[in-house]
């Protein structure tokens, strides 16, 4: 189910959450490092993503979870 | 209608209820839990506050009470967690049970009010948690140890909060009164309470108002810097600590 409308709803929730313009959320943007997100915007970005997807995202899932392509894959992985 | 939520758990009676009175009086929209009933009108006591019932020891009742307030008034900008139970009893006689009951409501209770708190406030980015503590956290109190152990869980707990959602402007402060004349105290044997007076420079009891007062201090914009701190409110008994 990864297609176009999927990665929209998962961007609108990075550009939401992390407050960055929708062009740097890209599969290789990390979130440290290109989007400037703490570890509590993370936390915050994850839970925008388990509601707006309807599932849930266990702690230890996110563990090297560091780029916008991780994140997507885990998400889409639920579907 | 203007002003800020406010949220205080405990407010039927008490410190708590004096917390919501005071906040009423600057103009905030107040609700306050109530377990078993709700605040009694006070005469002059202007607006009624928002009562919510909830046990904070019951997690569906947390939810229910921040939705109804969500939905009456919008998501808390201050909280004061001011319910809080004593069952006291010397270490070897004290039953789980007691143990238990006390750390459930003082300290998860918090736990659980806190948690569900903090999102909207990280959402706006501002926000502030007050938690009401005790002297006894820092002093200890012979056949307090569930309560004083759950009020110093408070402290530890408000300071790594404090940190953790320091970024988005959320402060998180506790105030520790000592002996202050509610029906709290008047649960205490009167030679205890009398022994305890003795120790205290003011030599009185202090008012739930003036809890109140440390407490409007902290939620008010001029405290914005002051995160992680312990305001005593105790006639002097532990000398700031
Ligand atoms: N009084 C003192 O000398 C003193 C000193 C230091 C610290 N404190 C702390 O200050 C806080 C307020 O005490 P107070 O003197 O105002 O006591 P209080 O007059 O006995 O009021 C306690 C409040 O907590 C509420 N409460 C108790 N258990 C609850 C639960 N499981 N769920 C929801 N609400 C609950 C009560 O609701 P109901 O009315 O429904 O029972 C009441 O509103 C407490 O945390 C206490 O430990 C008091």
């Amino acid at each position: 189910m990864a297609d176009e409308a999927t990665f929209d709803k998962f961007r609108s929730c990075a550009v939401e959450v992390l407050q960055v313009p929708a062009e740097k959320v890209v599969p290789e943007a990390s979130f440290s490092g290109d989007l400037d997100a703490d570890s509590l915007d993370l936390v915050e970005f994850v839970m925008a993503l388990e509601e707006a997807f309807e599932i849930t995202v266990d702690e230890s899932e996110l563990q090297g979870v560091e780029t916008v392509g991780q994140a997507y894959e885990l998400v889409t992985s639920k579907l | 209608m203007s002003g800020r939520v406010v949220l205080v758990t405990g407010g039927s009676r008490g410190i708590g209820l004096a917390c919501a009175r005071r906040f009423q009086a600057l103009g905030d929209q107040v609700a306050v839990t109530y377990r078993t009933s709700p605040p009694a009108p006070s005469e002059g006591a202007g607006e009624p506050l928002l009562a919510l019932r909830c046990d904070v020891a019951v997690p569906e009742d947390v939810e229910a009470a921040f939705s109804r307030l969500e939905a009456e008034l919008g998501p808390a900008e201050v909280l004061v967690c001011s319910a809080g139970i004593t069952d006291d009893g010397l270490l070897m006689r004290m039953s789980e049970e007691r143990w238990h009951a006390v750390i459930e409501t003082n300290l998860t209770g918090t736990f659980r009010v806190a948690k569900r708190a903090i999102g909207p406030m990280l959402k706006a980015r501002r926000g502030r948690i007050v938690l009401i503590s005790s002297a006894v956290a820092y002093l200890g109190n012979a056949g307090q140890a569930n309560y004083a152990a759950s009020k110093a869980g408070l402290v530890g707990f408000a300071r790594s909060l404090a940190r953790e959602v320091a970024g988005r402007s959320v402060t998180v402060n506790v105030v520790a009164p000592g002996l202050i004349d509610t029906d709290m105290l008047s649960a205490l044997a009167e030679e205890h309470t009398a022994a305890l007076l003795s120790r205290v420079p003011l030599a009185r009891l202090g008012d739930a108002a003036e809890v109140a007062a440390a407490v409007e201090y902290l939620a008010s914009a001029g405290a914005g810097y002051v995160t992680g701190s312990v305001l005593a409110v105790d006639g002097g008994l532990g000398m700031g600590h």
